[in-house]
């Protein structure tokens, strides 16, 4: 058997990128692109001979300060581009986690769709791009969106490019809406050894007319915690006033003003340990607590953004069969909840479907639209949902 | 913002560039298909006459009409799936229509096709409190939405059509409104929807959870106006009502003056819930409507609404006093109640319709800019408005940079003329690094702005999702796109030849 060569590029334009990956279609070969590799989600899926980097495309385009918007390169890390943006008074909304080396790029937690506490006051990365370029497999660069707030002018492929994993193309470029830094942050916290009154915590916080930022829960070791953290000149008395509903409701709540500890504790609990696994539960707020057991069943921990209903459910090392029956129970007890595996080792990742999703005509549709943008499957194939 | 204009009717354009669809996809209409959607939908809901097919001719921007062959309304979603089976049986094209108040002309039908009117389907499916929720047919309008959910919560996406605009319209055209800059577009709030595509098939896309796994074609369907199929379910996110709301106007001597006011507020970390800006035509107009006390001499008047904790506006709402004052305010009003409140901005809403009395006719144009901009493109629009002869009045959404210059004209041998202007002010937007629509979409009257926004490549991606979704070309043909466009099959994998690759040989 030959031994293959892996070539590995770092294009410094968007029309290279393009100009490579019409090359590799040309000849049958696959691309893998990635950004820092932080998050190697998914099916594992093809060798590819060519590894597309984007490492070369890592300038900070534009900053608008007077517009709060951005242009930036896929490369640039999100650490980066927050020190960058700080001394403005700005920041990008998403604070997914940095992962090794805090190496996370803007690009890469864009096509993963990643994100962090922040999301319940601003939204995932679907929410903050405004426009993007994309390097297809056919050679062109194409544009969609601007970089205005606000438009609605043309197809909006930035959304259907968040969270897409480079299968339909390399994003080249993105346009993004910034917001303004809060002037102080405090956070108010509960704890409680009931799931069931847990999950009440949070929801009449999510219920509550206090603009929380941010809305988390943990459980771990048979104890959970609420964690409602509020941005704002008032940030500290909007704090109070969340005590005090949650002592209404029944539990003991402290503020913390030097919040930012527990905030990375959260951020961190979305990515595993060496050897385990993360699964992403999409549930509703509803079923919180039932996300809480079924962590604790199989002594996994959980973070949730718990006005959404996200949970990520953390399975500490294990062989990876047993993290293989441990995913299998979740889904049983969260169905018809999606659990999507993110963090995992490859023989978890190869030996069941990270994605969850079910056969049905919503994949027929997203196999259509690879179809058309990548119809040699040269991007990223066999990663996706659905095998896309 | 899809208001619809309530007086002031301009005159009819039949616009040469838009010649009626025709392509070697498209059969035409049959008393076959006809009879199927009797026998389905009931023949009380299928209308052939001319009288009845005229309500459709237009939707809210009356500049085009055309008549389609037969309009069909539907009362449940497998109704709607059989009446688009029945046109992909029979090749023919059809348009969906809500409410009829787009103002881009999205909704006008194919001249002899089908329309798909879903004005019965008005049902709230579910409301559902504790994971915030509701689940509503495409017919229920965008006030309904709010009502169902009151007291407690609200659906923020409020465009001035809001009493009649429906939610299916709102999902085709990603509407927008006055409050969406600080709390987001109807994108933003849409977490599931039942579609039917051209074919007939049903795709059930999100639900009431978030982040389904694979493409976010919930993200790419909402905003593509109805090009992709028609949603017969759109599952909503609604939020709490803030616990406060505080309004002020502040009246400037200058548009600039108030320009610099918005950027110096939003710069200084509040983002209002809304910041609406008008000019001083705007004001006179809207003052001999409305008669709520504005001064009419100023140059600009800025609403400013800040909403949220009470703690938060509180602390926030000297800071933006302090900032209009610093900013050379002529006079601040603050709204002392309710009715105070309601009163602002009745005046700010009534802007369009008000245009009727000083002037006989007017053309609403909605473009965007990068805020810092506004200065420049005033001055531009100021130049036009000279160089033309007509007078504009200028309405904004100033936070996140939409314009809606008005061209005031009188008679119809203005029209023409008052479409070049509007044109060129858009055309100022998209050099100004803005674009050609911020919220009532490109439907028929923008299409041939997009070149000016998008490049050949990038028009070429758009019809690659188009070609996904609707390979035939059935649903709203004609609408977005500057030119017609075929799908044509999925391109097999081209494959270099070994000796092309090698160098040997060449492709001629």
């Amino acid at each position: 058997m030959a031994t293959r060569t892996i070539r590995q590029e770092w294009p410094r334009t968007a029309e290279d990128a393009a100009g490579m990956l019409r090359s590799c279609a040309e000849d049958a070969i696959c691309v893998r692109i990635a950004g820092a590799g932080t998050k190697p989600w998914g099916h594992p899926g093809a060798d590819c001979a060519l590894h597309l980097h984007t490492g070369g495309l890592n300038a900070i385009v534009e900053h608008n300060a007077g517009d709060l918007t951005a242009e930036l390169q896929p490369g640039v890390t999100l650490g980066e581009l927050d020190a960058t943006l700080a001394p403005a008074g700005q920041m990008l909304a998403l604070d997914a986690p940095l992962g090794s080396g805090d190496g996370a790029t803007v690009g890469g937690a864009i096509a993963a769709g990643d994100s962090g506490p922040l999301r319940h006051r601003y939204g995932a990365p679907r929410d903050l791009v405004l426009g993007v370029s994309v390097a297809l497999s056919d050679g062109t660069v194409a544009r969609a969106g601007g970089k205005v707030i606000k438009n609605v002018a043309g197809y909006d492929l930035a959304k259907l490019f968040c969270g897409s994993f480079g299968t339909l193309g390399l994003i080249a470029e993105v346009a993004v809406r910034l917001h303004p830094r809060p002037r102080a942050l405090a956070t108010a916290t509960a704890t409680t050894d009931d799931p069931v009154e847990l999950a009440a915590a949070a929801s009449a916080l999510a219920h509550s007319s206090l603009e929380l930022q941010s809305l988390d829960v943990r459980w771990r070791s048979s104890l959970g915690m609420v964690l409602a953290r509020f941005g704002g000149v008032a940030a500290t008395q909007r704090a109070a006033a969340a005590q005090q509903l949650l002592a209404r409701a029944g539990v003991q709540a402290a503020v913390v003003e030097d919040d930012e500890p527990l905030w990375a504790a959260q951020r961190a609990a979305q990515r595993s340990a060496e050897g385990g696994a993360v699964v992403r539960v999409s549930g509703r707020p509803s079923q919180l607590a039932d996300a809480c057991i079924a962590a604790q069943v199989g002594g996994a921990s959980l973070v949730g953004r718990a006005g959404l209903g996200l949970s990520w459910i953390s399975l500490p090392a294990a062989a990876p069969g047993e993290l293989v029956t441990s995913i299998a129970r979740i889904r049983k007890v969260l169905a018809p909840s999606p659990c999507v595996v993110l963090d995992a080792p490859v023989q978890v990742r190869t030996h069941l479907d990270p994605w969850d999703l079910p056969e049905d005509a919503a994949l027929v549709l997203m196999r259509r639209v690879k179809a058309r943008f990548d119809p040699t499957s040269t991007c990223n194939p066999a990663i996706f949902a659905g095998g896309i | 913002m899809c208001g619809y204009p309530a007086s002031a009717v301009p005159a009819v354009v039949v616009n040469p560039s838009h010649p009626p669809i025709d392509t070697p996809t498209h059969a035409p209409l049959t008393p076959r298909l006809i009879e199927r959607m009797r026998a389905r939908c009931g023949s009380e809901h299928v209308y052939t006459d001319a009288d009845q097919l005229r309500t459709y001719e237009s939707d809210g921007l009356l500049q085009y009409r055309a008549r389609p062959g037969v309009v069909v309304l539907p009362g449940s979603a497998a109704e709607v799936r059989d009446v688009v089976r029945a046109c992909s049986d029979a090749g023919v094209p059809w348009v969906a229509r809500g409410a009829g108040s787009g103002l881009s002309g999205g909704a006008l039908p194919v001249e002899e096709g089908v329309l798909i009117a879903l004005t019965r389907m008005r049902a709230v499916l579910e409301v559902d409190l504790p994971n915030q929720r509701i689940v509503v047919q495409p017919g229920v309008t965008n006030s309904e939405i709010s009502a169902a959910v009151g007291p407690t919560h609200f659906y923020p996406p409020d465009p001035s059509s809001q009493i009649v605009c429906s939610i299916g319209g709102n999902v085709a055209e990603n509407s927008g409104g006055a409050h969406c800059f600080k709390y987001g577009f109807t994108t933003n709030y849409v977490t599931g929807l039942e579609i039917v595509l051209a074919d007939g098939s049903v795709v059930t896309l999100g639900g009431k959870e978030l982040d389904h796994p694979g493409y976010d074609l919930l993200g790419t369907f909402v905003g593509s106006e109805g090009t992709l199929g028609i949603c017969t379910s759109v599952t909503l996110r609604v939020i709490p009502v803030p616990e406060a709301i505080k309004t002020m106007v502040a009246f400037f001597e200058t548009t600039s003056q108030a320009g610099e006011t918005v950027s110096e507020i939003v710069s200084g970390g509040v983002i209002p819930g809304a910041i609406e800006m008008m000019d001083q035509l705007t004001i006179q107009a809207a003052e001999q409507a409305v008669g709520a006390g504005f001064p009419t001499d100023v140059g600009a008047a800025l609403i400013i609404e800040l909403d949220g904790s009470l703690a938060e506006c509180d602390a926030c709402f000297e800071d933006v006093v302090a900032i209009c004052e610093r900013n050379g305010s002529l006079s601040i009003r603050i709204a002392r109640d309710e009715a105070d409140r309601a009163l602002i901005w009745r005046t700010r809403k009534a802007a369009f319709a008000a245009m009727g009395r000083i002037a006989n006719n007017y053309y609403v144009q909605d473009g965007v800019i990068p805020r810092t901009k506004l200065p420049e493109v005033l001055e531009q629009i100021t130049a036009l408005s000279e160089r033309y002869g007509m007078r504009v009045a200028n309405v904004f959404h100033a936070g996140d940079g939409n314009l809606h210059p008005l061209v005031l004209y009188d008679g119809e041998s203005e029209a023409q003329r008052a479409e070049e202007l509007a044109g060129e002010i858009v055309q100022a937007c998209v050099d100004a690094g803005g674009s050609i629509t911020g919220e009532h979409g490109v439907g028929v009257d923008k299409k041939r702005y997009m070149p000016s926004m998008f490049a050949e490549p990038d028009l070429a991606a758009f019809q690659m999702l188009r070609c996904a979704f609707d390979p035939r070309g059935l649903a709203n043909p004609g609408k977005v796109m500057p030119t017609p466009r075929l799908c044509g099959e999925v391109p097999g994998p081209y494959r270099r030849h070994p000796l092309e690759r090698d160098g040997v040989a060449e492709r001629f």
